[in-house]
């Protein structure tokens, strides 16, 4: 392993992002657990890493209700796999009384069961209950070195059966190819997936984060990489989900789903704690800028 | 006639008493003439003594000149939708973001179309409108704006807004009824606090229910539920209009079918779900 950059916890020139309104709240609910051990993942996910633990419907319920009070919009979860949550299905029954749903799964543990019993709550609720699934290839050729072996062939029987059940799975592929492959790629994964079966294909794109497990696979971010008061001017903040949205894991609220890792990043024990304005400072926050990523749907 | 003044955040406040009398409230009109015309003249048999309409004026439909006639007609007050401050602003694209290469390329291309058909004189007109409207109503605040109180573009969709935020949005709006539209379909909820939502739907383009017919809502007098009501129109005329002025088929099908065929990535699981496509 490469000796580990030491980033400065906050860099005097990191510019803040006012904090606009808590429209989203994130929850890790599988911690830092996974099925997989993708080689970019951004929080190093795996079977053994506790990082962050796997939260308990009793550790859910009361940040549901501060989020609710506090005027929230929509629900997100996420891990790690969170299938490897027992109490996931209950965890969405109490998120789906108060709003909107999003879960987001490598697909590789839903089973039949699973995707009916995932129906039934989302045909209960008024609200949408979302499904999204990662996948970073059409083959298991190109899928299978970035997220492990066997992995796309039980992403598909997943996807499959979500589909057979009524959703209409938003696939979220990282982007591993260069900019000038885009527009094909996007065409050829709308195609695949038109052809697997799922009739209403949906696809999100997301950058590489060049933290965690993907660091050492590539490299980090440059010092360079850093936003400064000049890249924050005329930017329109609410391009950046931390001004609207917080992220909850079993060890407090963090600023985001992706700096769960990051030093600064935890904000408080509640999420009142956490409306605040956050510093920019990490290489992160430079790809959101620059990409205009968000991790919503 | 109501007084009316415009502030400098492009709000409209308006008071006269006809705004305790029955009320119309048209959602996106998308230069579908001939379903806006018939909205307006069955808002008119009604005894409406005041037509809103909540913006995004072009786009979709044929000949976008033929809106602003009716409009004027009717003596409609009018907000400005996304679209609407896209064309004043001679903005390049509508700015959908959509992720499926098909549904950008419809967008682009419904915008184009209208773009190279808008006027200068319109293009004026649009840059004037306000951006939202305030009145008070039997003892009610109303806000009629475009996307949700707090932006243009923002979609109010059934199946996507809780309950716990909008009653922010209206708190922080300091309303009790909020009228949108920028969706394309209706709907209304009556929050736990007493305030109310009407996403008024569209009067250009059926609501992917796979009738042909467009809605947009009605408020007798004295109530704060709206009616949602559905018009039919000459729906195969204006497909032959899209056909002559080559609009895609497929926004064609739309009108004859009443199914949405294009940027479907943006409806919620709910919605998407309701719909043929």
């Amino acid at each position: 392993m490469p000796p580990a950059v030491a980033i400065p916890l906050r860099a005097p020139t990191a510019p803040k992002v006012p904090f606009l309104s808590l429209d989203t709240v994130w929850f890790q609910v599988a911690g830092t657990l996974c099925n997989l051990s993708c080689n970019h993942c951004f929080i190093s996910c795996s079977p053994t890493r506790h990082a962050h633990e796997i939260m308990t419907r009793a550790d859910v319920r009361p940040y549901l209700d501060e989020a609710a009070s506090l005027g929230v919009k929509d629900f997100y979860f996420t891990g790690g796999e969170p299938f490897l949550n027992r109490e996931l299905l209950e965890i969405l029954e109490d998120a789906l009384r108060i709003a909107p749903a999003t879960v987001l799964t490598n697909a590789t543990l839903i089973t039949k069961a699973r995707a009916d019993d995932l129906a039934r709550l989302g045909a209960a609720s008024r609200y949408s209950l979302e499904a999204r699934v990662s996948l970073d290839g059409l083959t298991p050729e190109t899928n299978d070195p970035i997220r492990g072996e066997g992995s796309f062939d039980a992403a598909l029987l997943g996807l499959r059966e979500l589909a057979r059940a009524g959703f209409h799975p938003i696939i979220t592929a990282t982007q591993s190819w260069r900019d000038e492959e885009d527009r094909g790629l996007r065409e050829r994964f709308h195609r695949f997936l038109t052809d697997l079966g799922l009739s209403r294909p949906r696809l999100k794109i997301l950058p590489l984060f060049r933290i965690g497990r993907e660091a050492e696979r590539t490299h980090g971010y440059e010092p360079a990489e850093r936003l400064t008061e000049e890249h924050m001017r005329g930017f329109d903040p609410w391009t950046l989900q931390c001004s609207s949205s917080r992220m909850v894991t079993s060890r407090g609220v963090y600023v985001c789903p992706i700096l769960i890792d990051s030093p600064g990043a935890r904000m408080g024990a509640t999420l009142r704690d956490t409306m605040r304005p956050f510093p920019l400072a990490h290489g992160s926050c430079h790809t959101c800028w620059a990409t205009g990523a968000s991790c919503r749907n | 006639m109501a007084r009316e003044t415009v502030s400098s955040n492009g709000e409209l406040a308006l008071n006269g008493c006809e705004l305790e009398g029955a009320l119309a409230f048209v959602g996106g009109p998308y230069s579908n003439h001939l379903a806006l015309r018939a909205v307006l003249d069955d808002a008119r048999r009604r005894d409406a003594r005041r037509i809103f309409c909540l913006g995004d004026l072009g786009g979709f439909g044929p000949n976008p000149g033929k809106v602003f006639p009716l409009l004027e007609e009717f003596g409609v007050v009018t907000l400005a939708g996304n679209y609407d401050l896209a064309l004043a602003a001679r903005l390049a694209e509508c700015g959908c973001g959509y992720t499926h290469p098909s549904d950008n390329r419809f967008a682009q291309l419904s915008y184009d179309y209208t773009n190279r058909r808008t006027t200068e004189a319109e293009r004026g007109w649009l840059g004037k409108l306000p951006t939202s409207i305030r009145f008070q109503r039997a003892g009610r605040r109303y806000l009629l704006c475009h996307g949700s109180p707090r932006r243009t573009n923002e979609f109010l969709w059934e199946s996507a807004s809780s309950d716990a935020f909008l009653t922010r949005l209206a708190g922080e709006a300091g309303a009790d009824q909020v009228l949108c539209t920028h969706t394309g379909i209706h709907w209304q909820r009556e929050l736990p606090d007493g305030s109310r939502f009407i996403n008024v739907g569209a009067a250009g383009r059926p609501a992917n229910d796979g009738r042909p017919e467009v809605w947009y809502a009605f408020l007798p007098p004295g109530a704060d539920a709206a009616e949602l009501i559905a018009v039919s129109y000459d729906h195969e005329a204006l497909a032959l209009e899209m056909e002559e002025e080559g609009l895609p088929a497929e926004f064609v099908e739309t009108i004859r079918t009443g199914w949405w065929t294009t940027c479907l990535e943006i409806l919620p699981a709910k919605e998407r779900g309701r719909g043929k496509f």
